[in-house]
Formats: structure tokens, C-alpha cells, sequence
């Protein structure tokens, strides 16, 4: 039975920003089909971003929702967990937000293993802005600001967040929803810092001045882009390179910051008397 | 919990002016602090470090100050009383977050021990040279409230004021002290809790069902504030917005929004100002001073008091909104006025456009690390 998107959706604030074949519209149809299934309070959960395509997300969402300045989402968000760790705290950001303005944000939520679940909606440009090249931005694509190709290399988000400590790290394609759905209800359900490097395709930004066709042409182009870490083993090094892992990349168990700060508090905290 | 944990203890301390802002902001309930170390506002962190876990409460060490900013607003959010303290290159990295909290109305308070700047300048030594920045540190046309004590229990009590009218005023709140009084050891007698006036962020009192509209500021110009997590679900963002809190591109909505930021705080501007009079009733040689100058200032009032030349001293503790009347009276039979600060002039800029052409109005100033000495500041009221 299809779930009714309705109950936590704003319908006042439709329709939203994005343009037609964006792929931001099923990255957030799949955060709420897995707040659906978590069956989490709506009053408990807040969603919070920074600047961007991405981050007009919490505007459509009807939880408690935070749109906050450029790249600093993750450090408003750390402040209310911290403050208050009842509350499930989801952070939406793009490419540029999360891994060049807010990076070195991104690297210490992940050493600090904070409960919190970062969706990066990465599509490999600054799309509000106007199509400037990103630090996710394939070497040799073009941008308003890399008319001749981008020369640096890109950041790989989840190799980044795995390096950084982040303990629970999956890649997803807009293209597979359902395999969308499952790796943010497990990157929500850890009890750390978790990444879902989600992709979606910027027809507009990225899929035109690349030539890279319609938003479908597009989902081929990052289908052919990427394997399923599952069938890993059965590839050969030639058959992987340059190709991007789709799945869950990392879990590991370590210590979470409000737990160990609540651990903390039990060991100094004067005894009753 | 003992009481010892909770509670100003009621004794003498003998405590520097870093450790006395401690104590204040946990008398004035706050319970998070993020920060990032940085001279000479480091020992406000580190003894919040100790304190805050016995409480209950809850310390973070950022990745820096933009993220330390970022982290009081969202702690303010889910409801603790929240600060941070840093010093001039730190308060340059918060003032975007700062524009934030002022723009979405979060409560909070911003320690700036300030140093010489600009740049790295001189991270041990006494300066002054923060004040416009606390004033208009952040883009854009926005409301400030900035207190500068001179004393180690006024750090303390300003302390408290700034959590006080941040939640008052549900805007961001900075406390400018210069080196030297931040490391500075005086004797305090902390007062106890019960003396203490401590004001909570006002509450909505809707009735079942009611919509809550978390900008609907009503005729006090200032929103009552639902937490995070307490079921109003609500948004906040820095975009221009209206009365729900979703952005809004009206024009009137922007200009209402806008207008209404700045005049809550003149609408309350009386109850924000705090000062000292000092021998001004005949004051024929006004001095203006604030944070450790004005402790030179005093002592160059007396000196000339003694050589018989009617000085007197108006001292600002709260520097924004300025005590413009109150400066008035005290510069009411003025022929001169002397405004000493370490830096080159910059609340001199706002005692010229208060007193405007009346009394002759000269400047000390030091850029150089060192204290403003009496000795600076009795030359300047005898005119040498």
C-alpha cells in the first residue's frame, strides 16, 4: 500500500524550486518513505540545511526545520543534537555545501560520530548559483566557472567520510529508489554519524553544457558511472576503475559523541547528597 | 545535585574577569557552550568545560569559531541558554552566523574578549578596537546590544544582563571586555542565586488548536519562542520571511521585517541601557569611558577634581543601544569632552554625533598593547 506523502509534506509551500528532470524530488520523496517506515514522531524530528538546491528541502517538510547559512548546517545541527539528543536530527546539503564551504564541518561531524544522518544531494554543481563547477565536479566537465573543463580532481564524498571516521556510509543513485529507501533507513537507524552520498542529475546545470542529454539520458550516464559494491568481488580491477561503488561502502561501531557526553556527565556530576 | 554545583556560592572569590563571566553565565542558567580556543578568551571555555558537565550541561569544542556560532544557534533552538566566547579574528569568522541569529530572532550571547587587531595583531595585549565591529559586524541593517564592564563583579553581572536580554529581546548579545579585564584578579562577592534576577525566554500561550506563527511579534515587537521539539514544528531560515517563519519575497513583508528587527530594540531601549555617572552633575570637563580605560578615567576625575577643575565621568557599560540621553545629561554644562579608548576612535565617532558641535571633544587613544594610564587622560581634561 502506498503511504500518504501528504502528512508530511507542506502542501502550502508547493510547488517547489527544482526544475523539471531534477533529481532532488525522489531523494526527498525517499527520505519521507523512511521516516514512514521509522514511524519517529514528526515533533521529534528536525531537518536542517544550509544553501542551495538541496537545502530548500526542510521549507517542504513538515517537521521541525532549520535553513541555515551556506556549509554551516552541520554546525547548527551538532548544537541541537547536542542539546537536546532526543531529537533525530537529518541534515540535507548539496556537493558545494557540504564538501567545499561546509568541509571541514563535514570531516569533524564524522570524527565526532555524532547521531546524526547527512544526505549530501550530490549533482556535481552549485545549481542555485548558476552552474559553477563544485568539488564534486568530474575532471574535464564543464561549469559557468570551468568553460574549458574542470582541471582539479573531485572529492569523493564517501571515501572522505569513511576517512574521517563517519560510521555508517552508503552511495545511492536517484535512478534506484528502492534501493534509496533502504540505505537511509540504515543510515538513520545508526547510531552515529552517517553519510548517503545520494546522486542526482542537474539537467539544467550539468546535464546541458556537458551535453549529456535528458534527465533518463543522465541516469544512464551516472548508471554507467558507478557498480553495486555487491558485485565488487565478482570485477575485475580494469572493470571498477574509474567507477564509483554503489551501496553500503562502510559500517563500523565506535563511540557516539551524545553518549559518551552522557557518560561524562555521570562520572563528574556531584552525588546526591 | 549539592548546591555547590547549582549556585553562586555567596563567598568572596578572588577571580579574573574569564572566570567571573564563567560564573555569571552559569548563574544566568546557561547550559551549552561551543567554542574554539583562542587568546585571551580561552579560560571562559576551559572553565566551562569543568563546570558545564556537573551540571548537566552541555560543552563542545568546535571546529572553529563559524561552527561554534553555528552550534549556540541550534542549541538556542532546542532550548538551552547558550554562549560562546572568542576574541577579534574569532569574532570576525561568527559575524555571518551572528546576521543569523539576529535575522531568525535565536537568543544568545557572544563573549569577544577583544585584542589588538586587525589580523592576528596582538593576541595578549589590551584593545578596544572591536567596538564598531560589535555594532555592525554582520551585513546588512540589523539590531545590537554590546555591554563593556570595567570591574571583575561587573563582568559577572553583565554577564547575566546579556543572557537576560538576549532572551528578552530574542536577539544576539555580545559582551566586549578588553584584555585587562578579562585577566585582571579582583575580589567578588558572587552573589546568591536568590539575588539574582534571571529572565527565560517568553513563551506563546495559545489555546488548543491555535496556530502557532513564530514571527507574529505582536505590540512588544518581539516573537514569543516555541523550542525545538516542543510540537509547534516550525521553520527557521535567514531568508526574509514573515509571521510563519517561511520566506517571503513581498516587499512590504521584507520592509515590516526589517523595521521591525531594529525597533524592538528602541522600542526597549531603556530597559537595555546600562551606566555610571560619575561627579557629572557640574561637569565642566566630561569624560566618556568604558570597560578598564574608564577605570584610568575615574582616576583622572579625581586628580583634576583635586586641582580643582569640575571633571566627571559618563561611563557606558552598555555600549549599543548607546545611553544617548543619559550622555546628554551628563555632557549637560560640558565645555569639553574627553572620550579615552584603545583604539583610534571609534565610540568617539558616536559621542561626536550625540553631543554634536556643542563641546569640543578630543580623543586619547593607544594602539600599542598598553593601558590608557591616568596620567594620558588628566592631560587631556587639563587641556595640556
Amino acid at each position: 500500500m502506498s503511504m500518504d506523502y501528504f502528512q508530511y509534506l507542506r502542501k502550502e509551500k508547493m510547488p517547489h524550486i527544482w526544475c523539471p528532470g531534477c533529481g532532488h524530488g525522489t531523494i526527498m520523496k525517499s527520505i519521507l518513505r523512511a521516516l514512514d517506515k521509522l514511524k519517529w514522531n514528526q515533533n521529534d524530528v528536525v531537518v536542517v540545511s544550509g544553501i542551495g538546491c538541496s537545502s530548500r528541502t526542510p521549507g517542504y517538510l513538515d517537521f521541525n526545520t532549520l535553513h541555515t547559512t551556506h556549509g554551516r548546517a552541520l554546525a547548527f545541527a551538532t548544537g541541537i543534537k547536542v542539546a537536546n539528543p532526543k531529537l533525530h536530527v537529518i541534515v540535507v546539503s548539496g556537493d558545494g555545501d557540504a564538501m567545499a564551504i561546509g568541509g571541514n564541518h563535514f570531516i569533524h561531524a564524522c570524527r565526532r560520530n555524532i547521531e546524526i544522518t547527512l544526505i549530501v544531494f550530490n549533482n556535481n554543481i552549485y545549481g542555485m548559483t548558476g552552474g559553477q563547477a563544485s568539488p564534486t565536479t568530474f575532471t574535464g566537465f564543464k561549469g559557468t566557472t570551468a568553460p574549458y573543463g574542470a582541471i582539479e580532481q573531485p572529492f569523493d564524498v564517501c571515501s572522505m567520510a569513511q576517512a574521517a571516521g563517519a560510521t555508517f556510509v552508503a552511495r545511492a543513485l536517484d535512478l534506484d529508489a528502492v534501493a534509496m529507501d533502504r540505505l537511509i533507513i540504515q543510515a538513520m537507524q545508526n547510531k552515529g554519524f552517517s553519510v548517503v552520498d545520494a546522486w542526482s542529475q542537474c539537467t539544467t546545470y550539468f546535464g546541458r553544457p556537458n551535453k549529456w542529454g535528458d534527465a533518463s539520458d543522465m541516469m544512464e550516464h551516472y548508471k554507467a558511472l558507478t557498480y553495486n559494491v555487491r558485485l565488487s568481488d565478482k570485477m575485475t580491477e580494469e572493470e571498477k576503475a574509474g567507477k564509483y561503488p554503489v551501496g553500503v561502502l562502510h559500517q563500523a561501531t565506535r563511540p557516539e559523541f551524545c553518549a559518551e557526553y552522557d557518560k561524562l556527565i555521570e562520572r563528574v556530576r556531584p552525588v546526591e547528597k | 545535585m549539592s548546591d555547590e554545583a547549582t549556585k553562586p556560592s555567596g563567598t568572596v572569590k578572588f577571580l579574573s574577569g574569564n572566570e567571573a563571566c564563567m560564573e555569571g553565565a552559569i548563574a544566568a542558567g546557561c547550559r551549552f557552550f561551543a567554542g574554539y580556543p583562542i587568546s585571551p578568551s580561552s579560560e571562559i571555555a576551559e572553565k566551562m568545560s569543568g563546570r558545564l558537565p556537573k551540571l548537566g550541561g552541555k560543552f563542545i569544542q568546535m571546529e572553529d569559531e563559524i561552527a561554534s556560532m553555528g552550534a549556540i544557534i541550534g542549541a538556542s533552538l532546542a532550548g538551552l541558554k547558550s554562549m560562546t566566547a572568542t576574541s577579534g579574528p574569532g569574532f570576525s569568522l561568527m559575524q555571518e552566523n551572528i546576521g543569523f541569529a539576529a535575522m531568525a530572532e535565536i537568543p544568545c550571547v557572544v563573549i569577544n574578549v577583544m585584542r589588538g587587531g586587525p589580523s592576528t595583531g596582538n593576541p595578549t595585549g589590551p584593545s578596544q578596537s572591536d567596538v564598531q565591529q560589535c555594532r555592525w559586524g554582520t551585513h546588512g541593517d540589523h539590531p545590537a546590544i554590546a555591554l563593556s564592564p570595567s570591574t571583575i563583579r561587573e563582568v559577572f553581572d553583565t554577564t547575566v544582563a546579556c543572557f537576560n536580554f538576549a532572551e528578552m529581546m530574542r536577539t544576539p548579545v555580545v559582551l566586549a571586555m578588553d584584555e585587562i579585564t578579562a585577566h585582571m584578579r579582583e575580589k567578588i562577592i558572587i552573589p546568591q542565586a536568590a539575588e539574582i534576577a534571571v529572565v527565560n525566554r517568553r513563551k506563546p500561550s495559545l489555546q488548543a488548536g491555535e496556530t502557532y506563527y513564530p514571527y507574529e511579534a505582536g505590540e512588544e515587537l518581539v516573537p514569543p519562542m516555541m523550542n525545538f521539539g516542543e510540537g509547534a514544528r516550525y521553520h527557521v531560515t535567514g531568508l526574509d520571511h514573515d509571521r510563519t517563519g517561511f520566506p517571503s519575497a513581498a516587499a512590504e513583508v521584507q520592509e515590516a521585517l526589517h523595521r521591525r528587527l531594529v525597533d524592538k530594540i528602541e522600542k526597549h531601549r531603556e530597559k537595555l541601557l546600562l551606566f555610571e555617572h560619575h561627579r557629572t552633575e557640574d561637569a565642566e570637563v566630561l569624560v566618556v569611558a568604558y570597560g578598564s580605560t574608564a577605570r584610568s578615567a575615574k582616576r583622572a576625575v579625581e586628580e583634576a577634581r583635586a586641582k580643582g577643575i569640575k571633571a566627571g565621568l559618563f561611563r557606558p557599560i552598555t555600549l549599543y543601544p548607546i545611553p544617548e540621553k543619559q550622555m546628554e545629561a551628563a555632557a549637560a554644562r560640558a565645555k569639553r569632552v574627553v572620550v579615552p579608548e584603545m583604539n583610534l576612535g571609534q565610540y568617539k565617532l558616536e559621542v561626536e554625533r550625540i553631543l554634536g558641535k556643542g563641546p569640543a571633544i578630543t580623543g586619547v587613544n593607544r594602539v600599542n598593547g598598553e593601558p590608557i594610564a591616568p596620567s594620558l587622560i588628566l592631560s587631556a581634561i587639563l587641556g595640556d
